[in-house]
Order: structure tokens, then C-alpha cells, then sequence
């Protein structure tokens, strides 16, 4: 059944950017009009450029960072929270049910903490247990769960290796029993076989607890094998969203295309048949006009009346949506 | 012919509560002048930590071995003591590219301060010609706008453009030697490559020799003229990344390429090396991935074979035990 846990509408999340305090304020548009629905217990993909916007928009989702217009809910069996109304005690509630990996598995440990206590602070801190037994035993269960061997509850984080710490870092989103999870970039800084253990442990656990994914990741092969849907970003805007299979044998997007071409092959031989994209890389302060990808894509027309086109995603084939530009111009 | 870089017989050790953690066991390495040599291994495997003993940068709790040797341009930093040795290699002769972006830069000074100082407490320059210099390298990273990055803080750019910052800031030093861990995890693959070609030009310009930290074999690939396999602070195979990739011989080698997602193949299940890396604390005696060998003989199980690299073709070393025991 596919209900949708995450609805967002019409986002833009911009900041400020002033030179010095005299100079005038600007704006940067780091997430622009953005619409997405993400489905229960889906493994939902974010990929793009770097600076398109994907950290903002996970940020936002889940509360970290201001809604400029348009709206984020988050359904819960019948109970909405809508984030661009949302007062500190729905708040709270939230963070117990939409949680982030970080990234670093190094710097989001406190090394002076064991790692029960590392486990167990989100607890603590939420007030969701009555009793330190109580306490232990979730932190107990989500630990087994996440493979961590339970003598280890007493070391501290620096006696661990990468992957090790980021299956703590998972135990200590979890532990909350969240419904919704944002892993940004949270296996990159692993090597391929830790990689590939932990990406097995987010799909066996998304089967178990039921959980639903926002995946932002680089790694274009990983997104591949574990995400049900992509959405591709380029400077603040979604370009293309589908199906991965159908994304990954049949994109439509210029930038798509130029995206998948350029993943370094390990046959050293086999120096890249990559799409080299052209131009300078445009920047959020002052974005194109029309398409945003115009400046580089290989397939702009030469009169340019993409500058006159605006954005939007167009269903080309059902569950496969492509910016209307890239259908139309491409 | 001297090396440019020659790591001999280095040994890290750790003081902690816990007791004497072993980073880096026996590891020797040359790297020549303009040659990269690629490093891959396991996390916690010692890939950090050997690139930040060459820079003298591990912290007061570590130990090196009496015997170990890096020598840059023949002497032996191991041996620095004072303040003027030290910094012919910090950011002089040597700069470091940090695994994580953000302990790089100081949070509350803006990220073109930062490298405009840098630049000039290393190359005698004024301010103006130290700013140029700076927001050139920040657009040939492919930063845009460089010139309004220039004055934003480390925590308002992404993940990619603090990465990006921080090799433009490495690079416009112009070291002899650039170490670089995990340069490119935080690029998408398009800038990805187009910082590898910038990396790729600059080393042939000026000759650097370059050790390049990755567990992206596909960079490797594209990158590297050698690599060397690390497994719990020991190179267990090292040789011509053509030979490596596309003949590996160590256990561990042959596991992490087979745990490579295959993109062209969605169907095939990830594929983890089973079991797990026992703690540093523990460290297996004998071959260190007997543990998780699936090819140790019952003497490799035991742990009764030492470690030692052979050479099994002309520049394709494998660690003794890989030849010993692993026949199947
Ligand atoms: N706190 C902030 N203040 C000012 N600008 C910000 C802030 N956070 C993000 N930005 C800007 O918003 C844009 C999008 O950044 P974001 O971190 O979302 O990108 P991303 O897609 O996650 O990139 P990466 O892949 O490099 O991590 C960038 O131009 C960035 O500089
Ligand atoms: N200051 C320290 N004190 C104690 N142990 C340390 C210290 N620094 C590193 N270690 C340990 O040394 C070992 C090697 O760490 P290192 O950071 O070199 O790994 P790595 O190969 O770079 O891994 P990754 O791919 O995860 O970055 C690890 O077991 C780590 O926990
Ligand atoms: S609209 Fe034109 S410029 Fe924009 S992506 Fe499509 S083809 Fe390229
Ligand atoms: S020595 Fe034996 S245990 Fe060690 S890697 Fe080789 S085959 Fe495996
Ligand atoms: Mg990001
Ligand atoms: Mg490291």
C-alpha cells in the first residue's frame, strides 16, 4: 500500500549572503520549488551536483533548517505535522520519529562517552524511557540489531573502526524507534566492503521496523542497488525523478546522462567514455534564467529560448518524470 | 635514484585507557616525483594515520618504532625536532588534503582569510597577489562566484565545496609532496572528474608525487600509477594499479573489488568480506586477515605464519602469507 509519509510542496529554502555588513543582502537559492512525495517504507535516492541543494533539502524535512515558501508534512498515521507551522512541543515530538545519519562516523561521536551512553542519549535527552533498565534494554536490542557485539557497550568510540562507529551512529538513530530516517552520505567514508554491510543492514532493518529512507549519496552504483526511486538535482532544482531501474537504463535528462556517463570505471584502461560537460559551473547566487542547466548542456539550443522556459516536471512515462525543458529541447 | 618520499619499516602505536593500540605494523613505501601512489584498505586500516606521520601529525599519545625511517628528499622527519624542520614540511615541501573538510577550516574565520594566510606564511607574497592566487585555484576547483565564496564561512558552503576549498588551498602551496585523503568523496562524480584532471595537470606541472587515500577503486583506477592494499596497518599487496585491479592475488585484495556494487548488474546482492575486523586492541598473530580468510590453511588459522611482502612479478608485491597459505 503506498501512502506517502513525506509530502513536500512548492519548497525554497534560501539564505543570506552579504559581502561585508555595509553591502547590500543577497539572496541564494538553495532549494528552489520543489516537489516530492516519499512513500512509506521506500528507499527514496537524492543525487546531483554538489551545492544543488541536497543537504538543504533533507535539512529541511526534518525541521533543521527554515522553510522560505511552500510547505513540508510529515504524515503519521493520521497525524500531519506541518514543518512551516510547527511550535517546539510538536517539535519534539517529530525528532522521535524523523532522525539523521551523519555523514561522519568520527566527528559525530563524542569520544569521551561509551558507546551505551552514545546509544542511549537520544533516550535520555527525549525522555522516552522511565527507568535505567528500561533504557538498557532498548539500547540492548537496537545494539543486537545493528550487529554490535554487547561487550563492546562499554568501550569508548576511539576503540572502533569506521564501520563499526557508523553501525553506532545508526543504533543511536534508530533507538528512538524513528519512522523516517536521512542518511546523508552516511556510508561514504567507508570502504567498499564495510559499505556493502551496511547497506545491507538499512535494507534488512527497513524491512523489520518498517522505516522509510531519504538516501543522499555521491556514489551513483550504491544508489543503484539500494534505492527503490531517485530524484536527480542540479542548482536547486529537480531535473529528473523515477523508478532507479528505469533512471539508471533509460535517463532522459541531459545532466542525468552526463552524470551516469562519468562514474570512474575500475578498468584503468578504460579511460572514460564520460559526457565532459562544458562551461563554467553555474552558481546558486545568481542561477541561469529558463532552464538552469543551459550554460553546459551539450543540447542547448543555439537561439537559446531555453532562457524563457520555466521549470517544471513533466510525467513522460508513468513514475517517470523529466524537467519539461529536457523534454522539450533535448 | 633517491626518492622523492621513502617510509621504511614504520610501526604506529597508540597510548590509550585501554592499552597499546597497534595503527601502522612494519609498513614501508616509495613514492617518486611526480608518480601517484594510491592507498586502499579497510577503515581503520592506518591510511590516515600514515599520511599524518609523514606530516609529524599524529597526537602526544603516539609511538613510533626506534628503526622506522620517513625520509623526504633523504631526511628522516621521524628525527624533526624543532619548529624550523617542522615547517620545511608542514604546508613548505609537503601539504595535506584532511579526510574531513570541516576540521580544516576554523569555523568562525572566513575560508579566503584562511588561505590567503596560508599562502603567505609559505611563499613570500603580499596580500593581494595571495587573494588572486586563492580565488583563481577556488574556480579552477569549479567553485562559482568564486570572489563571494571567498568571504563566506566553512558551515555556509556544501559538503563538496569545503572539499573543494580545501584542495584549492592545498594545491596553491604547490608542495612537492601532497597527501590527500578521501579528496574526492563529497564530489559528484561530473566534478569529480574535473577535479582529478586539475589534480592530474598539476602534478605533471610541477612534478609533485602525490599519495592519494581513497576506497573508491574506480579513482584508483583513474588516478594511481601505483597502489598499495592496506588491511589493519599492514600493506598486504601493493604494484602497478593495472596489475592490481586486474590481477589481484591477496584474499583481502580479491574481496574488496568483489564487494564493488556492479552497476550494470542491479540484480547481484552486495557482497561484504564476511566477518569482522577484530579490534586493534586484539590484533590477530600471524597474517592478520586470517580471521576472515576464507582460503587460511590450518598453519595460517593458527597463526603461525609472519608477514612479509614477496615480490611475485616484476613490481607486484604480496604480503608472504598470501603465497604460503592462500593456494586454492
Ligand atoms: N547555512 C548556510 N548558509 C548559507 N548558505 C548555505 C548554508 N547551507 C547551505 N548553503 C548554500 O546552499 C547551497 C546548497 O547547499 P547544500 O549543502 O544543500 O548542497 P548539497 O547538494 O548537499 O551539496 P554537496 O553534495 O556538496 O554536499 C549552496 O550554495 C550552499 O553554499
Ligand atoms: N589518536 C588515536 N588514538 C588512538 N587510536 C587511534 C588514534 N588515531 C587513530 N587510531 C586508530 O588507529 C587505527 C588506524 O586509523 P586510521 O585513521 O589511520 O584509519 P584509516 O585507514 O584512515 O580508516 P578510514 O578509512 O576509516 O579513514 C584505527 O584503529 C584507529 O581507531
Ligand atoms: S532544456 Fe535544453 S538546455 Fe535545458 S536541459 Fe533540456 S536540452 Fe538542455
Ligand atoms: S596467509 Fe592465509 S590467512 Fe592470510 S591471507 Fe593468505 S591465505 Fe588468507
Ligand atoms: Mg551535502
Ligand atoms: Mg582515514
Amino acid at each position: 500500500m503506498s501512502e506517502n509519509i513525506v509530502s513536500v510542496n512548492n519548497l525554497s529554502v534560501s539564505f543570506d549572503y552579504q559581502e561585508n555588513f555595509l553591502s547590500k543582502k543577497q539572496k541564494i537559492k538553495a532549494v528552489n520549488n520543489i516537489n516530492i512525495k516519499i512513500k512509506k517504507g521506500s528507499f527514496f535516492g537524492l543525487v546531483g551536483e554538489s551545492g544543488s541543494g541536497k543537504t538543504t533539502l533533507g535539512r529541511a524535512i526534518l525541521g533543521a533548517n527554515k522553510i522560505s515558501t511552500g510547505n513540508v508534512i510529515f504524515h503519521d498515521d493520521g497525524r500531519d505535522f506541518d514543518l512551516t507551522t510547527i511550535n517546539s512541543k510538536e517539535m519534539k515530538e517529530y525528532r522521535k520519529k524523523a532522525q539523521l545519519i551523519f555523514q561522519d562516523p568520527y566527528a559525530a561521536l563524542s569520544p569521551r562517552m561509551t558507546v551505551r551512553d552514545i546509544i542511549a542519549e537520544p533516550l535520555e535527552v527525549m525522555k522516552i524511557t522511565n527507568s535505567r533498565e528500561e533504557t538498557d534494554a532498548r539500547v540492548r536490542d537496537i545494539a543486537a540489531k545493528c550487529r554490535l557485539n554487547l561487550e563492546h557497550l562499554r568501550r569508548f568510540p576511539h576503540a572502533f573502526s569506521g564501520g563499526q562507529r557508523q553501525r553506532i551512529s545508526i543504533a543511536r538513530a534508530l533507538v528512538s524507534n524513528p519512522k523516517f530516517i536521512v542518511a546523508d552520505e552516511s556510508v561514504a567514508a567507508l570502504d567498499v566492503s564495510i559499505q556493502a554491510d551496511i547497506l545491507n543492514l538499512l535494507k534488512q532493518l527497513q524491512n523489520e521496523l518498517n522505516l522509510t529512507y531519504l538516501f543522499i549519496s555521491h556514489d551513483l552504483s550504491v544508489v543503484a542497488h539500494v534505492c527503490d526511486i531517485v530524484a536527480v538535482m542540479y542548482l536547486g532544482h529537480i531535473v529528473e525523478m523515477a523508478p532507479s531501474r528505469e533512471l539508471f537504463s533509460n535517463p532522459r535528462h541531459p545532466y542525468t546522462k552526463a552524470l551516469l556517463s562519468s562514474i570512474p570505471s575500475i578498468d584503468p584502461e578504460n579511460k572514460s567514455r564520460a559526457i565532459e560537460l562544458q562551461g563554467e559551473i553555474p552558481s546558486a547566487m545568481n542561477p541561469p534564467s529558463g532552464c538552469v542547466f543551459r550554460t553546459r548542456c551539450p543540447h542547448a539550443s543555439k537561439d537559446g529560448k531555453e532562457a524563457n522556459i520555466e521549470m517544471g516536471l513533466v510525467e513522460v512515462t508513468p513514475g517517470h518524470w523529466v524537467d519539461r525543458c529536457g523534454v522539450n529541447c533535448a | 635514484m633517491t626518492h622523492l618520499l621513502e617510509i621504511n619499516n614504520l610501526d604506529v602505536k597508540f597510548d590509550t585507557d585501554e592499552g597499546r593500540i597497534t595503527a601502522i605494523d612494519n609498513v614501508s613505501l616509495t613514492l617518486d616525483q611526480g608518480k601517484v601512489l594510491g592507498i586502499v584498505g579497510e577503515s581503520g586500516s592506518g591510511k590516515s594515520v600514515t599520511a599524518k606521520s609523514i606530516m609529524q601529525l599524529n597526537p602526544g599519545n603516539t609511538i613510533y618504532n626506534e628503526n622506522a625511517e620517513i625520509l623526504i628528499d633523504e631526511e628522516n622527519v621521524l628525527k624533526f625536532t624543532s619548529k624550523n624542520d617542522l615547517k620545511k614540511i608542514r604546508g613548505g615541501k609537503v601539504s595535506m588534503i584532511f579526510q574531513e573538510p570541516m576540521a580544516s577550516f576554523a569555523p568562525a574565520i572566513k575560508i579566503g582569510y584562511q588561505m590567503v594566510e596560508q599562502l603567505m606564511i609559505h611563499k613570500p607574497m603580499d596580500k593581494k597577489e595571495a587573494k588572486n592566487i586563492s580565488i583563481d585555484m577556488l574556480n579552477r576547483v569549479g567553485i562559482a562566484d568564486a570572489e563571494k565564496r571567498f568571504n563566506q564561512y566553512a558551515f555556509e558552503l556544501s559538503g563538496g565545496m569545503r572539499q573543494r576549498a580545501m584542495i584549492a588551498m592545498a594545491l596553491s602551496t604547490m608542495p612537492k609532496l601532497l597527501l590527500a585523503d578521501e579528496p574526492t568523496t563529497a564530489l559528484d562524480v561530473t566534478i569529480q572528474a574535473q577535479v582529478i584532471n586539475l589534480m592530474k595537470d598539476i602534478i605533471k606541472e610541477y612534478n609533485m608525487g602525490v599519495i592519494f587515500i581513497t576506497h573508491d577503486l574506480g579513482v584508483i583506477a583513474q588516478v594511481a600509477d601505483d597502489v598499495a592494499v592496506m588491511y589493519l596497518g599492514s600493506v598486504v599487496e601493493q604494484g602497478p594499479v593495472n596489475e592490481i585491479l586486474k590481477n589481484p592475488m591477496h584474499p583481502y585484495t580479491k574481496g574488496l573489488i568483489n564487494a564493488l556494487p556492479d552497476i550494470n548488474n542491479l540484480d547481484a546482492p552486495l557482497t561484504p568480506i564476511p566477518g569482522n575486523i577484530p579490534s586493534p586492541l586484539d590484533r590477530p598473530s600471524g597474517c592478520v586477515f586470517r580471521t576472515r580468510c576464507p582460503h587460511a590453511s590450518k598453519e595460517g588459522k593458527e597463526g603461525n605464519i609472519k608477514m612479509g611482502l614477496v615480490e611475485i612479478k616484476p613490481g607486484h608485491w604480496l604480503d608472504k602469507c598470501g603465497v604460503d597459505c592462500g593456494k586454492t
